[in-house]
């Protein structure tokens, strides 16, 4: 008998895909030349990439001087960047006039900014609310004992000494985190029913969101004083702590506005109904949805604030941009074609770094957040 | 209504400044243990920080000299750097004790905003910058030549008058930003470079040939720099105005700070009054008797703090000029003690 099936008993070998979806030259006419406009748009992007990279490349990398140069290799016409210099001025750029000797003392700071914000950062770490405690209570009253010294036998540093990217990192990290619980304590008295604390929230959200920072700072620098009682003088980085967080929460009160108000009237009267009081409302139902609604415009109040840090050289601070423009100015003995652009290309480097790097972990926390509206 | 309140304010800030010069800065100074010193954000040479990033320059040691003065300790100071629109305020408002911030002494400052002006630490003027290749000697030779100009300056001003005033043609190549003005001179698109003589040769200082250039003798405007403290405290201005003086009258004594300790054996009257040896000059000004030795022994004397920041050993390289004592053809004077 001889075997007839109707059926094939092994599958057909697959055939590979055919060659037009698959491989080098099919991805670039998908992603690159799809429609005649693609194409065109891809040549002129190339063009600009070859026009723009390699004198960028060869001039931060290949031409550079290295840390170890010296000056005299920065002022070779051919020369390009010359990050020795960002790197024998590098303290000014970090600490501003803090002591040489003291440095000790930002950089216990520093690390433990760091062994605080990191694991507060990571998800899987456990003692998260520990680990906030630390970090928004005790880490801020021993920076500033360490930082300003005068106790503990610590040579007193006053704020004028301090400087560069320490100055940038302290008013940054204050104002964000000062003016978020601030913002949101605006955003709700907006909301509120009661006729006076709605006014009050009202006047000062719009006045402050009504002029520009600089003002503000100008204001804290130049008429404050004039108000004052003589002989009681504001340390300037507190005038500059307290303007750019006012500032700041007038614009997150906004943002969080925003949050509440895309939260359906049904959530507010279902909360009432279990009987919560007015916070325990807030705290429980409407906040926790609203916040994750404007998580990307928190970040990016936050990401704006940090470069707008750069404005209280209005007020004589150095912070990191303002410390890298001064030595360009007085470093004579580092003068050459490039150093300036140089300090600049640094200063960017770092701003880049941190505003990227917020960006960043917002998506996560966003993605990690959004389970129930992924759309 | 609205003038009853401006004038209400009015009062109020008048009678905040006041009592403000009824208070005396040097016993509040003394209490708190510093001297707080108002400087620039960074000049070469007149207030900067050094590799070690501590103030240095010429209006530092000013200061310096000061605590050296009531402390003798010259690092009893405290420095804060303020920009040229709220100097003024944060003197008469005491946050700074002294302004000593490239401040260019005018009528109206002295006059009309409640401070006083000690002396002139440094008189500069503007001058002209051109290459050594273009054979030009002198300003007069200047004619239709491009001048490289910062616009909406006394600078400006300053150039016309000067041109108009010699029947020369003014022709100006005008940019809104100093370091355009310096690039743009520096690539060749004009012959002439002109603003104060002390930031042309610190500018110079920082082109990759300074010696192709150079920079004119004549300077054609008057820009005397000196520090500033609040008006009213007659104590504290005496004692800033003898700061100066003494550092003057070191430097036409022949005292330096490497000599001082030999010169405190002197014969000569002038000297032995200076240091404190013959009779006492600092009790006057609520200092100790040896308050110049002081000042001499930690920060030196005018010619010393001079060399040091802007003479011609230094990158800025500015020749005394003008600021050379009245005995060696300039106009830096200090009234004897005695």
């Amino acid at each position: 008998m001889t075997d007839i099936t109707y059926v094939r008993p092994s599958l057909v070998e697959a055939r590979p895909a055919p060659r037009s979806t698959t491989g080098v030259l099919a991805w670039l006419q998908k992603n690159l030349f799809a429609t005649p406009t693609d194409a065109v748009l891809t040549l002129f992007g190339a063009l600009f990439l070859l026009w723009a990279v390699p004198p960028l490349v060869n001039f931060v990398f290949i031409n550079a001087v290295g840390i170890n140069g010296t000056v005299e290799e920065c002022r070779v016409e051919t020369a390009g960047a010359c990050w020795a210099y960002v790197w024998s001025e590098m303290e000014f750029f970090i600490y501003g006039f803090y002591d040489m000797s003291e440095l000790w003392r930002p950089n216990i700071v520093f690390a433990l900014g760091a062994a605080l914000l990191i694991p507060l950062l990571i998800p899987k770490v456990p003692f998260k609310r520990t680990n906030a405690l630390l970090l928004l209570i005790v880490f801020p009253v021993i920076s500033y004992y360490l930082l300003a010294g005068g106790v503990f036998g610590l040579k007193p540093m006053p704020t004028e000494k301090w400087g560069g990217l320490l100055v940038t990192l302290i008013i940054s990290a204050v104002g964000i985190i000062v003016s978020f619980p601030l913002g949101i304590i605006l955003a709700l008295g907006r909301q509120s029913k009661m006729p006076v604390i709605k006014m009050l929230c009202i006047g000062f959200i719009e006045l402050v969101r009504a002029v520009p920072l600089i003002t503000i700072l100008f204001m804290a620098s130049i008429m404050l004083p004039l108000f004052m009682p003589q002989g009681t003088t504001v340390d300037k980085l507190l005038r500059a702590l307290v303007g750019v967080t006012l500032f700041s929460a007038a614009y997150v009160a906004e943002i969080v506005r925003g949050g509440l108000q895309a939260i359906p009237r049904g959530q507010y009267e279902a909360a009432a109904s279990l009987g919560l009081s007015y916070w325990k409302q807030m705290y429980f139902i409407i906040l926790p949805q609203a916040l994750k609604h404007v998580i990307p415009g928190i970040v990016n109040n936050a990401i704006a604030l940090f470069k707008d840090t750069s404005l209280v050289y209005i007020v004589g601070m150095k912070d990191l941009l303002e410390a890298v423009k001064t030595k360009n100015d007085t470093a004579l003995e580092w003068q050459s074609g490039n150093t300036a652009t140089t300090g600049y290309l640094f200063a960017a480097a770092v701003f880049w770094m941190f505003c990227f790097s917020m960006s960043r972990y917002s998506m996560f926390m966003e993605r990690r957040l959004n389970t129930g509206y992924k759309r | 209504m609205k003038k009853k309140l401006v004038t209400l304010t009015a009062t109020a800030i008048l009678g905040l400044t006041a009592v403000s010069a009824q208070a005396a800065i040097l016993d509040d100074v003394k209490a708190k243990g510093y001297v707080q010193c108002g400087v620039t954000g960074g000049v070469p040479g007149f207030s900067a920080p050094d590799s070690n990033n501590v103030w240095t320059g010429i209006e530092v040691d000013f200061c310096r000299a000061m605590a050296a003065a009531v402390f003798n300790d010259a690092e009893a100071v405290r420095y804060t750097s303020l920009t040229s629109q709220e100097r003024f305020t944060a003197l008469s408002a005491g946050e700074v004790d002294v302004l000593s911030r490239t401040t260019t002494w005018t009528m109206s400052r002295d006059t009309q905003l409640g401070i006083s002006f000690v002396g002139t630490m440094f008189y500069d003027g503007q001058g002209f910058m051109v290459r050594k290749a273009d054979g030009i000697e002198s300003a007069l030779d200047l004619s239709g030549a491009a001048i490289c100009i910062e616009s909406g300056t006394t600078t400006e001003l300053n150039a016309a008058d000067y041109f108009a005033a010699n029947g020369m043609e003014f022709n100006t190549v005008v940019f809104v930003d100093q370091d355009e003005v310096v690039k743009a001179y520096e690539d060749g698109r004009c012959d002439v470079y002109t603003t104060d003589s002390s930031a042309l040769a610190a500018e110079r200082s920082k082109f990759a040939n300074p010696d192709d250039h150079i920079i004119l003798p004549e300077i054609i405007s008057k820009e005397p720099l000196g520090p500033v403290v609040r008006a009213g405290d007659t104590q504290w201005f005496n004692l800033a105005r003898w700061t100066y003086f003494a550092l003057l009258e070191a430097e036409e004594l022949g005292v330096t700070s490497a000599n001082v300790d030999e010169m405190l054996g002197s014969d000569n009257p002038a000297i032995k009054r200076l240091l404190g040896v013959e009779g006492d000059f600092g009790t006057p000004l609520g200092v100790t008797k040896d308050w110049a030795y002081q000042i001499i022994k930690t920060v030196g004397n005018y010619a010393e703090s001079y060399e040091r920041n802007v003479g011609p050993s230094t990158p800025i390289g500015l020749e005394r000029g003008l600021n050379a004592l009245w005995k060696d053809g300039g106009i830096q004077y200090a009234p004897p003690i005695r």
